[in-house]
């Protein structure tokens, strides 16, 4: 490794702790998730990653859990015990992972 | 137990100069002192949101076992689909986040002091206090049923040191050819409500191999359980005619075990052999809640269902199978759950941050019923004015329906439950 990309990759790791430290605390409705999709929605084993989710997509795939019109296992039995305003606030915690 | 009484933060500091604390605990500019008793699925997962979320917070774990052994995913040790290490998890990575684990046991809360006696001696004074204590076996509710008679008949509820599921994994590699295993199943409540069942069928599993002439009778002192047509589904789809269940109203119901002559007699009297008998006792929470009377007549602790605080002392947040909760089962993923909200709401008087205003308490139980073969029940709830009450119209278990149309949908629970089991745990010791 030279010493021009040691720099790059110190460089990148005070980058991603400080972004890693303004990041906003996971919200507690969203600690839920964290039970199968690990622990920042990256995802575990056969079960989904849902960090980075677009925020319109994530409020469309719920709904269509909700309505049982989406291929499921648990999903579709997890959806529509929550509100609107709830998934909204889910949407925006995982759109926001980068 | 006196009756504890809010009391303002300021007021504390005379009680905590008052108090041993360890070394280690002494240090600067902390803004509180949280103390968690017992290092099982709400404890640790208590430990850790603290420290993620509170770093200003000193946190001290007190847990008598070196290590954890999960109760989730400990049948699968005796369906073979599993072993002890897999299933044990240490206490590094709680300590690697600042957690302070003491390895020792909780012996008495003193409430008014605000003060936890150790078992090595010593009081460790709170600012607030969290209990996931567990559950105890009522020994000698079913008579002869005691410590001495659990060597023979092990419980194996209770994950400990590892040495109840290893005798009852050693006893069914043991059973002769033909024998007839017994399981003698308690009423409501109890830990783990679909876990006797799914220990019948990973017994069956491992019996469908290596001894497929073996009898499983389930004695249950209930009439329903747990997801039970999925799990009658599944024993008649994969193993035939070896399990019998025998509920409450037909006589199933243990009432005295003769460790001798390897019994089960029921409650009008039948007596039945068995060669390995597995006896699943009668609980309620463990000794450090019923000692201190936090629990009431029941021997279950109440409490508020916003944020854990027990009736009894509002400063002590009980969580996990110990407290009252109905109908949030008394499971892993649900302990997991509730324990972030009580520390957001244990922690609120001490840091001045927001308690959580509406939560939601979210769970998933998954059960193995045989190779490549899952299922669950989902629930979330929430908090009413009377107690807990489960969220209309959402939840519920898995289809039923022949294996020859659910086989992929099976396939798939199995392997999110295997996914489940490394990332809630990863929330819990990591």
């Amino acid at each position: 490794m030279t010493r021009f990309s040691l720099i790059a990759l110190a460089l990148s790791a005070s980058l991603l702790s400080s972004t890693a430290f303004a990041q906003q605390p996971t919200p507690l409705l969203a600690q839920a998730c964290a039970g199968c999709h690990g622990q920042s929605g990256e995802g575990e084993g056969a079960i989904a990653r849902i960090a980075g989710y677009d925020r319109e997509a994530f409020v469309k795939i719920w709904q269509e859990f909700r309505e049982n019109s989406r291929p499921a296992t648990i999903m579709n039995r997890i959806a529509p015990g929550y509100t609107d305003e709830e998934v909204q606030i889910l949407a925006d915690y995982f759109a926001s992972i980068q | 137990m006196t009756i504890l009484t809010r009391r303002s933060f300021g007021a504390l500091i005379g009680a905590s100069a008052a108090t041993l604390a360890a070394p280690s605990l002494l240090r600067a500019n902390s803004t509180g002192r949280l103390v968690i008793i017992g290092g099982g699925c709400g404890g640790a997962s208590a430990a850790r949101f603290a420290r993620i979320n509170y770093p200003e917070v000193e946190v001290t774990l007190i847990e008598p076992y070196p290590t954890i052994i999960t109760c989730p995913y400990g049948n699968l040790i005796l369906g073979g689909k599993r072993t002890l290490p897999q299933i044990t998890h240490s206490y590094d990575g709680l300590r690697a986040r600042g957690v302070t684990v003491l390895q020792d046991r909780a012996a008495d809360i003193d409430p008014v002091a605000k003060t936890v006696r150790l078992a090595s001696g010593g009081d460790l004074g709170y600012d607030k206090l969290i209990v996931s204590p567990g559950i105890g076996l009522r020994w000698g509710a079913i008579e002869g049923y005691d410590e001495a008679a659990a060597q023979i008949f092990p419980h194996a509820w209770m994950g400990g040191d590892g040495s109840q599921i290893t005798l009852l994994r050693q006893q069914l590699e043991a059973l002769p050819e033909g024998g007839v295993v017994g399981l003698a199943i308690p009423g409501n409540p109890f830990r783990c409500p679909p876990g006797p069942y799914e220990r019948i069928s990973m017994i069956a599993h491992y019996l469908k191999q290596a001894n497929p002439t073996a009898k499983i009778l389930a004695f249950d002192a209930k009439e329903g359980f747990s997801k039970q047509g999925l799990f009658q589904d599944t024993w008649a789809e994969l193993y035939g005619d070896m399990i019998e269940w025998i509920p409450g109203n037909q006589d199933g119901k243990i009432v005295r075990v003769d460790v001798e002559n390897k019994l089960f007699i029921s409650e009008f009297g039948e007596e039945h052999r068995v060669d390995v008998g597995n006896v699943i006792a009668p609980q309620y929470a463990a000794a450090i809640v019923r000692d201190t009377g936090l629990a009431d007549e029941s021997g279950w602790v109440p409490v508020n269902s916003r944020t854990f605080a027990a009736a009894a002392a509002s400063d002590i947040h009980v969580i996990g199978d110990a407290n009252i909760a109905a109908p949030l089962p008394k499971s892993g993923y649900i302990a997991n759950s509730t324990s972030k909200t009580a520390v957001a709401a244990a922690l609120a008087d001490v840091t001045g941050r927001p308690a959580p205003s509406d939560p939601v308490y979210f769970n998933t139980c998954y059960s193995h019923g045989g190779a490549e073969y899952g299922f669950s029940v989902v629930g979330v709830f929430r908090p009413t004015d009377e107690g807990f009450a489960e969220t209309p119209d959402s939840g519920g278990v898995s289809p039923r329906g022949p294996l020859s149309e659910l086989a992929e949908n099976r396939r798939l629970e199995a392997s999110y439950a295997d996914a489940w089991y490394d990332s809630i745990t990863r929330d819990m010791f990591s």
